[in-house]
């Protein structure tokens, strides 16, 4: 299984080849090597995870392996920081997704991106991500996970930035980058912490069931809770700002400045779920050492899940609402693992996130392409400027059709059986949560279908030309998601991934399944009601709760908050006053003793006049003065 | 009667002094240098005298008055040579005008930092 280290190495050579070499090839022939070279890390991804699932299961549980490592950095004995490729259930799950979406996503950028202006640029990142995405699911150790972490963090703030021109484009990546950087200092803290009392970096030495390691970290208390659970608090701080969590989520909203199809790759499939992947690599040592923070996960997920869903609602903007309504399908995923148990049916909630994470990452770059190629029919992302688009893209309608479907959570495509485990797992834990998550699952079919009536339904919007459908570069990989989405669902997840990972057969809750598809019926039908046809309801609506409706349509003001709190508090109130003082009186004392040196030189300078007579008479009074000393010396 | 050793030193004191006298006063090049001759000649009259008077019997005086001759007009020969390019770089040799070694003469404030 050596071979598995290509998967990282194949799109990092793609990333310096066009990089580097970028600029002499043609356009589409560096598009062609970026995607050739990502269908072949495709096909070994298959392969590892045909050769993983048919042969690592020893007693009916899958080993972990790690068919590579190398000690990259040494520091002590203790501190030594290790690069390799470990391979169990979840990461080699995660292969099949990263590199499945970003197949396709590398063959639909031929076509949306056709005749952009940095062409190869955008492959040459595309690789970068991948690189680094595979790398990070593929690390054996918690600062290789950090390394590739801070390396998605920094393509997806290049891919963000990609139209460098735009002023929106370029606050956006900075904004990313930031708010997910400040996330990820949470995240280092955490990961030193960790390491320093349990004196190890390795996921299998952490997961490995033995509590001894933790004994002194437990042990430990700060500021009322143990030392263990802060720090795994803090790794989830970092979680919790790639996953776009509240109250770090303001970033992914505007990340949709991107190219689209970067935002169904980056910001829909892999990239986010990063935070999920964290939580679900550590799960164990969450559940096992600090069962506190766990539910502090489930409980900050089901509140984002709700939060977002309910901004979702109001959102004009295609790509926002789906951003919005990714970050809600997150806070599920972190739901599923926060109420999650450990070991056989008691861990149903960790193989429902999972499998969760796996459909919405289909299903959701579905979303995200197939709004790419109306975005590419209309040149608009306004939904005010669509409309009845249903008769010229008819692909594109159809496959953006079994998405919403598999979102809203309709038998049989893959979401319903996800977010049906989902659900089971959630009402198992607290029937209160779970009644609050369904109605998550409700407003996501409610807001789903909005979207949907409002691009494909409703009244035709006036356009220049006749939109028309995508190129079959862009289509294929629509059709190819929407064929996954249908079947995804029918896959024995149990069989692959699980807590321990044992064998465990899902079965359908009937109860839960049933109230869940009810509802989700319902939900579309009040969406059909309001949205198919231009109808009064929704102005209505919105006129009798303005108040909510407002505050949801400007995000419930959080980006206020923070521009309050970095601006007013952080700027002007903190750094306006340091940068007073460094201005003033560092600066100042500096500027002075220059400028007394200087003063004193100008002083001293007429020595030097230049004039040899001058020198002649210093040189002889000097002279003579040393004499009169010595001659008086002597004499008296 | 025979000349005393302190007139002659007496002698040499003058001369140096007038030499240096000269050296210090004078403006034009040429004044200047022979000033400086005037010192040299003023330590050989010295050596001269100390040898023959302190030391009868020794030549090392006379010969260090004699290279000390010798050096004073290569010395001259360069020196002069050297007031010739200044006489055709500033039109004069006037000893003041000298000074285009030393740094300009405006003063510059400290750079205020934005």
């Amino acid at each position: 299984m050596e071979f598995t280290i290509l998967i990282v190495l194949l799109p990092l050579l793609t990333f310096l080849v066009l990089g580097l070499l970028g600029m002499k090839l043609k356009a589409c022939t560096s598009g062609l090597i970026g995607t050739f070279s990502m269908g072949i890390t495709a096909l070994l991804s298959y392969a590892t995870a045909w050769l993983y699932f048919t042969g690592a299961q020893v007693d009916g549980v899958y080993q972990k392996w790690i068919p590579f490592n190398i000690e990259w950095l040494r520091f002590t004995d203790a501190l030594h920081i290790d690069l390799g490729v470990l391979l169990d259930p979840i990461s080699v799950m995660m292969l099949v997704v990263i590199s499945t979406v970003s197949l396709m996503v590398h063959i639909y950028s031929m076509g949306y991106m056709k005749g952009e202006r940095g062409f190869e640029r955008y492959y040459a990142f595309l690789s970068l991500f991948s690189c680094s995405m595979l790398g990070l699911v593929l690390a054996p150790n918690i600062f290789q996970m950090y390394i590739f972490w801070e390396l998605v963090g920094v393509s997806s703030y290049l891919l963000i930035g990609f139209y460098y021109t735009k002023p929106e484009a370029i606050a956006a990546s900075k904004k990313a980058f930031i708010v997910t950087r400040f996330a990820d200092l949470g995240f280092l803290i955490g990961i030193l912490i960790l390491s320093f009392y349990t004196h190890t970096f390795d996921f299998l030495t952490l997961t490995s069931g033995d509590h001894s390691i933790f004994a002194e970290a437990a042990g430990t208390t700060f500021m009322g809770g143990s030392v263990m659970a802060w720090a795994l608090a803090l790794i989830f701080m970092g979680g919790a700002g790639k996953s776009a969590m509240f109250p770090l989520h303001i970033w992914l909203p505007d990340a949709m400045e991107g190219p689209t199809p970067v935002s169904a790759l980056i910001h829909a499939a892999t990239m986010v779920v990063a935070g999920v992947y964290l939580v679900a690599r550590l799960f164990p040592v969450y559940y096992f050492e600090a069962p506190e923070v766990l539910a502090m996960i489930a409980y900050i997920g089901a509140f984002t899940a709700l939060f977002a869903a309910v901004i979702a609602c109001v959102q004009t903007d295609i790509k926002r609402v789906l951003a919005f309504s990714t970050i809600s399908q997150i806070g599920f995923m972190m739901v599923a693992l926060g109420v999650s148990g450990y070991g056989g049916h008691h861990g149903l909630g960790y193989m429902a996130g999972m499998f969760h994470l796996f459909t919405h990452a289909m299903f959701k770059a579905l979303l995200f392409l197939g709004a790419g190629a109306i975005i590419h029919a209309v040149h608009s992302n306004e939904m005010s400027h669509m409309g009845g688009l249903r008769k010229h893209l008819p692909v594109t309608h159809i496959t953006f059709l079994i998405a919403c479907l598999a979102i809203a959570g309709i038998p049989p495509f893959s979401g319903f059986f996800s977010k049906d485990e989902i659900l089971s797992a959630v009402f198992a834990f607290s029937p209160w949560l779970g009644g609050v998550m369904s109605f998550i699952a409700a407003l996501t079919a409610f807001y789903m279908f909005r979207l949907y009536y409002n691009i494909f339904w409703g009244t035709p919007a006036q356009h220049e030309h006749t939109p028309h459908e995508a190129p079959a570069s862009m289509t294929t990989p629509l059709v190819i998601l929407a064929a996954v989405t249908c079947v995804a669902g029918f896959i024995p997840f149990g069989k692959f991934v699980t807590s321990d990972s044992a064998d465990y057969t899902i079965h359908l809750d009937p109860f839960v399944a049933g109230m869940s598809v009810g509802i989700a019926l319902i939900a579309i039908i009040v969406a059909t009601l309001f949205y198919r046809k231009a109808s009064s309801i929704p102005v209505r609506l919105a006129q009798t709760f303005s108040g909510l409706h407002r505050a949801a349509s400007h995000r419930f003001y959080i980006d206020e908050v923070y521009l309050f709190v970095t601006k007013r508090i952080i700027f002007n109130g903190i750094s306006s006053s340091i940068a007073w003082f460094d201005r003033h009186v560092i600066d100042g004392a500096m500027n002075g003793m220059a400028f007394l040196t200087q003063r004193a030189a100008l002083a001293i300078r007429g020595f030097q006049s230049g004039q040899v007579q001058q020198y002649a008479v210093v040189l002889l009074s000097g002279v003579l003065i040393l004499t009169i000393l010595v001659v008086f010396l002597l004499c008296c | 009667m025979e000349i005393q050793m302190q007139y002659y030193l007496l002698l040499g004191v003058v001369m140096f002094f007038a030499g240096v006298y000269g050296f210090i006063t004078r403006r034009n090049l040429i004044a200047v240098l022979i000033s400086v001759e005037l010192n040299l000649n003023a330590v050989d009259i010295n050596f001269a005298v100390f040898n023959r008077y302190l030391y009868p019997g020794e030549l090392e005086g006379m010969f260090f008055t004699i290279f000390a001759i010798a050096i004073a007009a290569a010395e001259t020969a360069v020196a002069i040579a050297i007031i010739i390019n200044v006489y055709r770089n500033l039109s004069n040799i006037e000893v003041r005008n000298l000074d285009q070694l030393q740094e300009p003469t405006e003063t510059t404030e400290p750079e205020e930092k934005a």
